[in-house]
C-alpha cells in the first residue's frame, strides 16, 4: 500500500524531482492543478497512459481529497 | 480516488508511489500556488494581509502593544513556536497590564477560515456577523494572514466578482 504523504512531504519530494499525477477528470485538472502536475484520470490509468512516467523517480498521486 | 490510483500504479510495477491523500483541497486550503486555465475566483488567502503582528504565549502585553502600534493593525495574534494560532490580543487586552503574559490576556480560540474559501460567501458572513477582520490559517492552524473585510469589499466591488463558487 502506498505511503500517504503530508503536504510538507509532497513539497519536499517535488523539489527532489518527484512526479505529480492528478487523477481527477481532465476538466478539473485543466481548471486548476498543482504546479507541474500531469493528468492521468483514474478511469484511464493503465499501461498505455503511464508510459510517460519515469519509473526511476517517485510518483505522487492526488485527487481532490482522497475520496 | 487517489488511494486506488496509487494501488493501480503499484500493480503496474511502480515501486515508489506516494499518495497525497489530503489532495488538492488541502493544497488550496494552505494557500499554495496552482496552475490551470480557470479564472480562479478570489480567495481569502490571496487578499489577507500577511504582515500581522504576532507574539509568543509567554510574551508580554507591552511587547505585543508595541508590535501592533508599529504594524497599523488593531490586534496581535498569539502563536506557538510553530506558528499555530492560539489566541488574539485585541484592543481591550492590549490596554491591560504591561507585564501580563499574552497567554493569560488573550482571547483563546479565535475564529479562522481557510485560504481557499469562497470569498463572496465569506464576506457575506462577515457582514452578517459584523466581523471586520478574520484570521486565515492553513489546515494545521498555522497563521497565513489577516483578511480585512474592507479589503475584500473593495476587491469585490472593483472586480464585480459575484458568487462564483470556489471548490
Amino acid at each position: 500500500m502506498a505511503t500517504s504523504l503530508h503536504r510538507d512531504d509532497v513539497r519536499h519530494l517535488m523539489e527532489q524531482g518527484a512526479q505529480l499525477v492528478e487523477v481527477l477528470p481532465a476538466a478539473e485538472y485543466d481548471d486548476e492543478h498543482l504546479p507541474g502536475a500531469i493528468n492521468i484520470p483514474l478511469k484511464t490509468l493503465g499501461p498505455k497512459t503511464v508510459t510517460g512516467l519515469d519509473r526511476s523517480n517517485p510518483v505522487i498521486v492526488y485527487c481532490w481529497d482522497g475520496l | 480516488m487517489s488511494p486506488r490510483a496509487a494501488c493501480r500504479l503499484e500493480t503496474l510495477g511502480f515501486t515508489a508511489v506516494y499518495d497525497y491523500t489530503a489532495g488538492k483541497a488541502d493544497w488550496l486550503a494552505a494557500g499554495l500556488p496552482t496552475e490551470g486555465t480557470a479564472l480562479t475566483p478570489p480567495r481569502p488567502g490571496a487578499l489577507a494581509r500577511t504582515a500581522v503582528p504576532t507574539c509568543a504565549p509567554d510574551g508580554t502585553v507591552a511587547t505585543a502593544r508595541q508590535r501592533v502600534a508599529a504594524s497599523g493593525e488593531d490586534r496581535c495574534v498569539v502563536t506557538s513556536g510553530g506558528g499555530v494560532v492560539l489566541g488574539v490580543l485585541d484592543q481591550s487586552a492590549l490596554a491591560g497590564n504591561d507585564d501580563a503574559r499574552a497567554v493569560d490576556a488573550m482571547r483563546p480560540g479565535p475564529a479562522t477560515v481557510r485560504a481557499h474559501e469562497d470569498l463572496h460567501e465569506l464576506v457575506g458572513r462577515m457582514h452578517a456577523r459584523k466581523v471586520t477582520a478574520i484570521l486565515v490559517t492553513d489546515p494545521e492552524g498555522r497563521l497565513l494572514g489577516l483578511l480585512h473585510r474592507a479589503d475584500a469589499d473593495a476587491f469585490l466591488a472593483r472586480t464585480h466578482h459575484g458568487g462564483r463558487q470556489a471548490r
